[in-house]
């Protein structure tokens, strides 16, 4: 009894980069269908985290968020990943608008020593699942995006890490006085997640 | 186990940490029967090397490692400093959204708000009627404008029933003495059928355009009947006694279902677009909200949601029109605050004070905006923007609190009564020319101009 309850809760460094970075793919996916940065019919829809998710079938898009997740479980498994953010922009003026910020803070002894941790996968899920309903529900308070939008995203990393080929250096890409609101996290014992979006304050709008 | 008690403590033990070494000292001091509660250090016993290599060395090699406070690491973030931190982003950016049909197209209504600069919303009432002896009394619903442009309006005993599209007035019934006066007015979805709830409980149900009275509906109340709402053929009642009743207005035993759920008068009563669920506003502070499936599988006395955090009689609802479960709420004279709940999850979504005790609310069809009317002390109108809640713009004129106001079918025009006698007509939410799209939608039935000609 005791030994299945062991072999099924344990969480190694590997299998929690895996989730964070499957997370952070599906969250990416949601918001850019919720934010409407593409269109709603290059949407499928699939089960995960016990909700209906939205998948993009634009290739490029895809590959984007392919590429991006493989190389962030490289470094969430280094222990180099201090923070994702997605930032959207307008189309024509490249203000940015939001900023989705999913800062990670990783337990270094697992990735020193290589010790694993414990944690159901089920209890995982639960925390995910709630952060994924904000996002979804996050449309009733940030302000419409009237205009085209693009997507960016950046990895916060340590300075030792090696910049990848495909990768450049970028600024932060900040909001001027923007609104913040805090959203759940997450925490698989070796990584843990807060989920934060900022966006432009829209006050300018009717006054 | 006993046997660890007196296991004598060895140093070179690499597993056991500092802190359960030390608790398994204290109790092996003492008789294991007789434990104490305090604890007295035995030098001889304890650790110091241990400790003073805890105390110093032990913490520089754990701690050493950049310390970083979140303050220095705020302080760091706000002047861009990013030390410890490289920002990357991909060179290969995600491809941009390609529209193949343009925006402009798809969404014709988002492309004329971007291209007319800003409506100009006229600060004075179009138009001003007398309404006489109007009840000034904050319980009551005394307004109503139908699907068939006639506004129906209670003064006293009577009704009268003013036609918007020709501007005639007719007096569709005067009740008796001992009845009135009538406490609430509601045209059915139809625009033909009115309902009218009076002082002793009864309801009547009126044809307008035969001037000629279909029923009375008796027993679902003992006291005044001064709110109503329909939900096609239901028509809800909302009572002094602090019921609600569902009433079957087909069939002749009408009470379907009765909620108990305030302990006072039921003075704001408004079904959602979707006719799923009922929102209800009471003099004891509270708004519930009643799924209509929840309701019937499970006792009556089963509000989906009980929201009690306004401190005043709460009459003004108004169920938003581009989101089903969005529901706004306004508390009476000692709350002055505007709600709005996300009616699936029960969450309240913002929460304002406008100054003022706020007497009936109603959404822009048109666009997305709020218009909520007030009491003392500048008894006007405002109109806010949603979501952020800034107030756009504020509509002065009735010189007593504004108690009731109604919208037209085209959803253009409000007409507002106050306790000042006056009935007033405001170009609050657009222009009609505009707005013209909205009018055509209610011929949408596509033989329906043939039946008229007969």
């Amino acid at each position: 009894m005791a030994a299945k309850t062991v072999t099924k809760d344990i969480i190694t460094l590997r299998g929690s980069a895996a989730i964070v970075s499957e997370f952070f793919g599906y969250a990416a996916n949601s918001i850019l269908y919720n934010r409407g940065v593409y269109p709603e019919e290059t949407f499928v829809k699939v089960k995960k985290y016990g909700l209906p998710m939205l998948l993009t079938q634009d290739e490029g898009v895809k590959s984007f968020i392919t590429n991006l997740t493989a190389q962030l479980s490289e470094w969430l498994e280094a222990g180099k990943l201090q923070r994702i953010v997605l930032v959207i922009m307008s189309k024509s003026t490249g203000e940015v608008l939001e900023r989705w910020n999913f800062s990670i803070e990783t337990d270094n002894e697992v990735v020193e020593k290589g010790v694993s941790r414990e944690k159901s996968d089920k209890e995982i899920m639960r925390e995910i699942q709630a952060i994924m309903r904000q996002i979804a529900s996050s449309i009733t308070y940030l302000p419409c995006l009237d205009e085209p939008c693009v997507f960016d995203v950046l990895a916060y990393t340590d300075t030792d890490v090696a910049v990848p080929f495909t990768w450049v250096e970028s600024d932060p890409k900040l909001i001027e006085n923007p609104q913040m609101v805090k959203l759940h996290s997450f925490d698989t014992k070796i990584h843990k997640v807060d989920t934060l979006v900022s966006y432009k304050n829209d006050e300018w709008d009717e006054q | 186990m006993d046997s660890g008690w007196w296991r004598p403590f060895s140093k070179t033990d690499p597993r056991t940490p500092f802190q359960e070494r030390f608790i398994l000292r204290k109790n092996s001091l003492h008789d294991q029967d007789n434990q104490l509660d305090r604890f007295i250090p035995n030098r001889s016993a304890m650790d110091f090397n241990y400790a003073h290599y805890m105390l110093t060395e032990g913490r520089k090699g754990k701690e050493n490692p950049e310390v970083i406070t979140p303050y220095q690491k705020k302080l760091r973030e706000a002047v861009n400093i990013n030390d410890g931190t490289r920002i990357l982003a991909f060179k290969n950016k995600p491809p941009t959204p390609v529209e193949l049909i343009p925006r402009e197209i798809l969404s014709p209504p988002l492309q004329s708000k971007l291209s007319k600069p800003k409506r100009s919303i006229p600060q004075t009432s179009e138009r001003t009627l007398d309404a006489p002896d109007i009840l000034d009394d904050f319980y009551l619903n005394l307004l109503d404008w139908g699907s068939d442009n006639v506004l129906s309006i209670a003064l006293e005993n009577t009704v009268y029933l003013w036609n918007a599209s020709d501007s005639s007035t007719s007096e569709l019934v005067t009740v008796d003495e001992e009845y009135g006066p009538v406490t609430s007015v509601s045209w059915a979805p139809d625009g033909r059928h009115l309902a009218i709830g009076l002082n002793n409980s009864h309801v009547q149900i009126w044809d307008a355009c035969a001037s000629k009275q279909l029923r009375t509906l008796k027993g679902g109340h003992r006291t005044r009947v001064g709110s109503l709402a329909w939900n096609s053929h239901i028509l809800t009642t909302g009572g002094m006694d602090g019921k609600i009743v569902n009433n079957d207005v087909r069939v002749r035993s009408h009470i379907v279902e009765t909620y108990r759920g305030h302990n006072q008068e039921v003075c704001g009563l408004k079904w959602s677009s979707s006719g799923h669920q009922l929102a209800s506003g009471g003099n004891d502070n509270v708004v519930h909200i009643w799924d209509r499936s929840v309701v019937s599988s499970n006792s009556p006395t089963n509000w989906f949601h009980r929201f009690e955090e306004h401190t005043a009689a709460v009459k003004a609802l108004a169920w938003c029109p581009f989101q089903g479960n969005l529901l706004a709420s306004g508390g009476g004279g000692g709350d002055h605050c505007i709600k709005l709940w996300n009616t699936h999850t029960g969450a309240r979504l913002n929460s304002f004070d406008t100054g003022s005790q706020v007497c009936s609310l109603l959404w822009n069809k048109n666009e997305r905006e709020l218009l909520s009317s007030h009491g003392f002390t500048k008894n006007q109108l405002t109109l806010w923007k949603y979501p952020s809640m800034v107030k756009i713009a504020e509509l002065n004129g009735h010189t007593s609190r504004v108690l009731y106001m109604t919208q037209s079918p085209d959803g253009c025009t409000v007409a507002s009564a106050a306790a000042d006698e006056t009935l007033r007509f405001w170009n609050v939410f657009g222009n009609p020319a505009t707005a013209g799209k909205a009018a055509p939608k209610a011929y949408n039935e596509p033989f329906a101009k043939f039946n008229r000609i007969r």
